[in-house]
């Protein structure tokens, strides 16, 4: 199972188990500027799908981070609180944000795959 | 600050338009206009550049006007008759920061005022106006003035502003004439041969110069600058960031129509023969404040954590009430945190008081702390 991705440009990365590690995409820390704090969830937190799961600060704004999935925060990116910028120059891997114990696994199948997700980009580019 | 991203049709754009866009500049509206919030490089990377080498600015949504008489003490008493400000008594070739005031005593906006360099060109000031109250101001100002004044928009020039350390090395360059300028002087020159009129000064607690030219000349003189080694364009966003860590008031946010200068920490605007004289705006207010001190002061609050605290959040005495609001707040780059400006009941209002900012209903905690957080570095003195 690979890479999900929402529409408000979360990503969801299913692990071993019934865990997977969620962050923000690439175009999204673009879109934002430089980050300068990032605001996790507690780990033990239960999350509903769509909950809001985490702030992202960037220079400018606060912007609020949804949980692609049901599940409990099980681990968060320690990494980001002496590093924000971690974000914007790797989004996608080693700015990952928390990791989930899925409670409900399915959720993932209505998300996005990576090709959707670089379709619906060039919908929001043309715009 | 922060605009929507800029798609409408119906605003306003600068003369440097497609430099920006050329430059692959992220556009917001600002103040009816579209404006450039950032370049390529980010904001925290246009910001360090500005206060280590030189950022190169933008700001023709500015309102630049002349007030126009017969002669400099009908044109100043003109002036003084809105302003707490010594205008009187402003030497040729200065410029003055001061404020438009209502009968209330609040502000209707800060502007900068400048007197020409000779006494031929006397019986003309030339007035720099916040983009977003120009309309407001222009208005303001023609219901008062006396018949032989009158007020000409020169909405024909545009304003570049080049800010940093090494902002008079750059200029020097194309306009050797700026080296003799000190801080808050300002004279007609040329750059690369273009008749210019500049002044050194900025908003950004840097040294730094504005540059007023010919809306047909903006391009030709903005390529120019951009292209010396030293600069890098900056946008709004580290516009307001270097203004924030400089102390200096973003009208509509930490001034309005309804602060006083004595609760803006002002009180340099306040002309001293003229609070001895009165019989400007909102005297009475004033005074009084003056006086018995204000109800509320306007802050600097240092964050002490990570989190920044944004303008309307809540300043709590720790364990105890609200005590005020903060009104400008974000990240600073150079102070390396989250920093704020804000009002407290005057009381509050010591430099080290511990405070509470209430972001997303926790409290973070702060301090009250002295302006400017990043020390501003204005110019000694001219070369002459």
């Amino acid at each position: 199972m690979t890479t999900r991705f929402t529409r408000d440009h979360e990503w969801i990365r299913p692990e071993d188990g019934p865990y997977a590690a969620v962050g923000i995409t690439d175009y999204a820390q673009s879109q934002l500027g430089d980050i300068v704090f990032v605001e996790l969830p507690e780990p033990g937190k239960q999350l509903d799908k769509g909950d809001e799961a985490a702030v992202v600060e960037s220079v400018k704004a606060a912007s609020e981070v949804y949980a692609p999935a049901s599940g409990e925060v099980v681990e968060v990116n320690g990494a980001l609180a002496d590093d924000p910028a971690l974000v914007n120059q790797s989004a996608e891997s080693g700015g990952w944000f928390f990791k989930l114990r899925l409670t409900k696994p399915a959720e993932l199948d209505l998300l996005m795959d990576e090709h959707a997700y670089h379709e619906y980009l060039e919908t929001l580019r043309e715009a | 600050m922060a605009g929507a991203p800029a798609t409408d049709e119906a605003l306003r754009t600068t003369p440097l338009d497609s430099e920006h866009r050329r430059l692959g500049a992220r556009m917001v509206a600002f103040a009816g206009y579209s404006m450039p919030v950032q370049y390529r490089e980010g904001i925290v990377a246009e910001h360090r550049h500005t206060r280590e080498a030189a950022g190169l600015f933008d700001v023709s949504h500015m309102g630049q006007a002349f007030l126009i008489g017969p002669d400099h003490e009908t044109v100043a008493a003109a002036l003084e008759a809105l302003t707490p400000g010594d205008f009187r008594g402003l030497a040729h070739g200065r410029q003055r920061y001061t404020l438009l005031l209502n009968e209330s005593g609040g502000i209707v906006d800060d502007l900068m005022v400048t007197r020409p360099v000779s006494a031929a060109d006397d019986g003309r000031l030339m007035l720099v106006v916040n983009a977003s109250r120009k309309k407001v101001d222009y208005n303001h100002i023609r219901a008062r003035l006396p018949s032989n004044v009158r007020l000409r928009e020169a909405d024909d020039r545009a304003l570049i502003a080049l800010q940093g350390p090494k902002a008079a090395e750059v200029l020097a360059r194309r306009a050797p004439d700026a080296l003799a300028l000190g801080f808050m002087r300002a004279a007609p020159m040329k750059l690369d041969g273009i008749d210019c009129h500049i002044s050194r000064s900025g908003y950004t607690g840097e040294d730094g110069f504005e540059i007023s030219v010919p809306a047909e000349k903006a391009v030709e003189i903005w390529r120019a600058l951009a292209a010396e080694p030293e600069v890098m364009p900056v946008g709004l966003g580290a516009r307001d960031s270097l203004r924030l860590e400089a102390g200096l008031c973003l009208y509509g946010h930490d001034i309005d129509e309804t602060t006083s200068p004595v609760e803006a920490a002002l009180n340099f605007a306040l002309s001293k023969r003229r609070l001895a004289e009165g019989g400007f705006p909102g005297y009475e207010r004033i005074a009084r404040e003056l006086a018995a001190g204000p109800s509320r002061l306007r802050v600097g609050l240092r964050v002490l954590g990570k989190v920044p605290a944004r303008e309307g959040t809540p300043i709590e005495e720790p364990g105890r009430g609200r005590i005020g609001t903060v009104t400008s707040g974000g990240f600073g780059p150079t102070v390396g945190a989250p920093i704020a400006m804000g009002y407290v009941a005057r009381e509050q209002a010591r430099p080290g008081a511990p405070v509470d900012l209430i972001v997303r209903d926790k409290p973070q905690p702060a301090v009250v702390a002295e302006l400017p957080f990043v020390a501003h570095r204005y110019a000694r003195s001219g070369r002459n």
